[in-house]
């Protein structure tokens, strides 16, 4: 398995998560995620090559429903419970213009 | 506590009044909550007001439901409309969702009468309720411990006699720990069995809902209620709800009751004497016990901690400050995403997403989540070998009494071995509940749990109900 998990792996996954971890909560973080996946090295000595991946414990395939037409989510309670929302609409900061 | 059917039966059948009822929980509760804090909110008015309506259908001849005037509580992740639902998260406070639960819905129609929404672990990760934002439960039988999780606020509220019953999820153990630790029965029915629509996602594939009650047949009553197929549910298994009561009385004769002979370490030897004693039980009513061995459960941690961060930290990428919750604000797009996310979610939430995203990027996702599925898979496969020779399963449910608060709060890790008896039948996807069977170290109460294979309710409640006649 892999090797063990640097606190430049923890920065960039927090990044990747949306999460802004400050120094002190990455330390931690490093710390603590490298304790577990040590812990979870067991599974390294088990022969998985043959085994399906089990995705979904009640298989069932190709959910289909009627196509009927019926009354959705009410716009203006829906709206109603978003941080901003201006003319029936989300409304979010800036997205061009920015470095992602 | 009262039973569950005895509340409906007289109160459809006229000689009990639901606004009665449902005064003297609401009595019970402002006596003890400030105590306990089982509650995230109690909606006292909404509650007499359903009472009242129920009342004045039974003076008027009115066809009542199945549950009418019980009072029932509601884990704080299972939407209810315009009715704050926060998931004990700072990023959902405040927050009234615009629909009803699949589940709320099916209380109402049967006149439920529910009196509020119960605390648990940050979004029902963790075993203690310590995760919530909002302060941790306590243990009804001891204050000083906690009442397990992350259903906690749901097992305590039944303990103390705050509602008749509730409803839990359980992801990977999160009804049946607590129900143990609370000395209440707690059962976690088949995966699709109980429609997920409305239940706030932690992980997809392992969440399911089930009751909280005082007794088994209470159990069982209010599992048929809320079981069924329901489309607004794909993973919903298009069948017919569950039948149950009519099983309770038949007894284990000739029934095969396996024993874990490779149970993983750990377990407390008050525990252990307890499941010792179920066997006993359950022998002495003309069960036969039969030895299986499940190899693969070791390793049911390792996979779960991967799986279930992973889904986890999927679902949770909508908490994004854009369509509900908290937002905090920030110049551009991402700075505020990030800037949400690290105020509104708290320290597990924030472990588990870090965990999951890990787990599922660009390099390790085959070494980790790859390899969590074809684990999982073997679990599954143990199970099948196991249940071609018996009907049931009997482990403890927790591998201890109620603990101290604080005592795990510094080791993720130990923590999560709380759920390494309840883990195995979410990732298998099989029902398994929890029953009180006595007590161990200080008086606490000991669960103990019944396993069976896909959609084997019905051998899973006759052993509980057994064991329940036997404790």
């Amino acid at each position: 398995m892999a090797e063990k998990i640097s606190q430049e792996t923890v920065i960039k996954v927090s990044r990747l998560a949306r999460l802004s971890l400050n120094t002190e909560e990455a330390e931690k973080m490093t710390a603590q995620l490298a304790g577990m996946l040590e812990h979870f090295r067991d599974i390294d000595a088990l022969d998985l090559a043959d085994v399906e991946p089990m995705t979904q414990p009640y298989p069932l395939k190709n959910v289909l429903r009627e196509d009927v037409i019926a009354p959705s989510l009410d716009r203006d309670e829906v709206l109603g419970q978003a941080p901003t929302a201006e003319s029936g609409r989300f409304r979010v900061p800036p997205t061009i213009g920015f470095d992602v | 506590m009262e039973k569950l059917v005895e509340i409906a039966s007289g109160v459809s059948g006229g000689t009990l009044n639901a606004s009665d009822v449902v005064e003297e929980y609401l009595k019970r509760i402002s006596a003890r909550e400030s105590e306990i804090h089982a509650f995230n909110l109690v909606t006292a008015d909404q509650a007499r007001h359903d009472a009242e309506k129920i009342d004045n259908d039974v003076k008027a001849g009115k066809k009542v439901g199945a549950l009418a005037g019980v009072p029932i509580a509601l884990k704080d992740n299972m939407c209810t409309r315009g009715v704050e639902t926060t998931c004990s998260s700072k990023i959902l406070q405040g927050w009234k969702p615009p629909y009803d639960a699949t589940v709320v819905t099916k209380l109402r129609n049967a006149g439920a009468v529910i009196v509020g929404k119960t605390n648990l672990d940050e979004f029902a990760m963790g075993s203690s309720t310590e995760n919530s934002a909002f302060g941790p439960t306590r243990n009804p039988h001891d204050i000083s411990r906690v009442p397990g999780g992350s259903s906690g606020g749901s097992a305590a509220a039944v303990a103390a006699g705050f509602a008749a019953a509730s409803l839990g999820s359980d992801t990977g153990g999160s009804i049946r720990q607590p129900a143990a630790l609370c000395g209440v029965v707690g059962v976690k029915p088949t995966y699709g069995t109980v429609s997920r629509y409305g239940l706030v996602a932690f992980a997809s594939s392992l969440d399911q809902i089930g009751p909280f009650t005082s007794d088994v047949r209470d159990a069982a009553t209010l599992l048929e209620t809320i079981s069924g197929h329901d489309p607004m549910d794909s993973t919903s298994i298009p069948q017919p709800a569950l039948s149950l009561v009519s099983v309770l009385d038949q007894g284990v004769k000739g029934m095969r009751i396996g024993r874990v002979t490779d149970l993983p370490e750990g377990c407390e030897p008050d525990v252990l004497e307890r499941l010792e004693a179920a066997f006993d039980a359950l022998r002495s009513a003309g069960a036969t016990i039969v030895d299986v061995k499940l190899p693969s459960l070791q390793y049911c941690l390792t996979a779960y901690y991967l799986i279930a961060p992973a889904e986890a930290s999927s679902n949770l990428a909508r908490y994004d400050g854009v369509r509900f919750g908290n937002r905090v604000d920030a110049a551009d797009l991402n700075s505020m995403y990030a800037a949400t996310r690290e105020a509104g979610f708290g320290e597990e939430v924030k472990r588990r997403i870090m965990l999951g995203t890990y787990a599922l990027s660009a390099g390790y996702f085959d070494a980790y989540y790859g390899k969590a599925l074809k684990v999982r898979r073997l679990i599954s496969d143990d199970f099948a070998r196991a249940y071609q020779s018996v009907d049931t399963i009997l482990t403890p449910t927790s591998p201890s009494v109620a603990f101290k608060f604080g005592s795990k709060t510094d080791n993720p890790l130990a923590m999560y071995l709380c759920d390494v008896f309840t883990i195995p039948s979410n990732l298998a996807g099989h029902p398994a509940m929890s029953v009180p069977f006595g007590v161990g170290v200080d008086s606490m109460p000991v669960g103990i749990q019944v396993l069976a294979s896909t959609l084997g309710e019905q051998a899973m409640f006759k052993v509980a109900a057994e064991l329940e006649r036997a404790s």
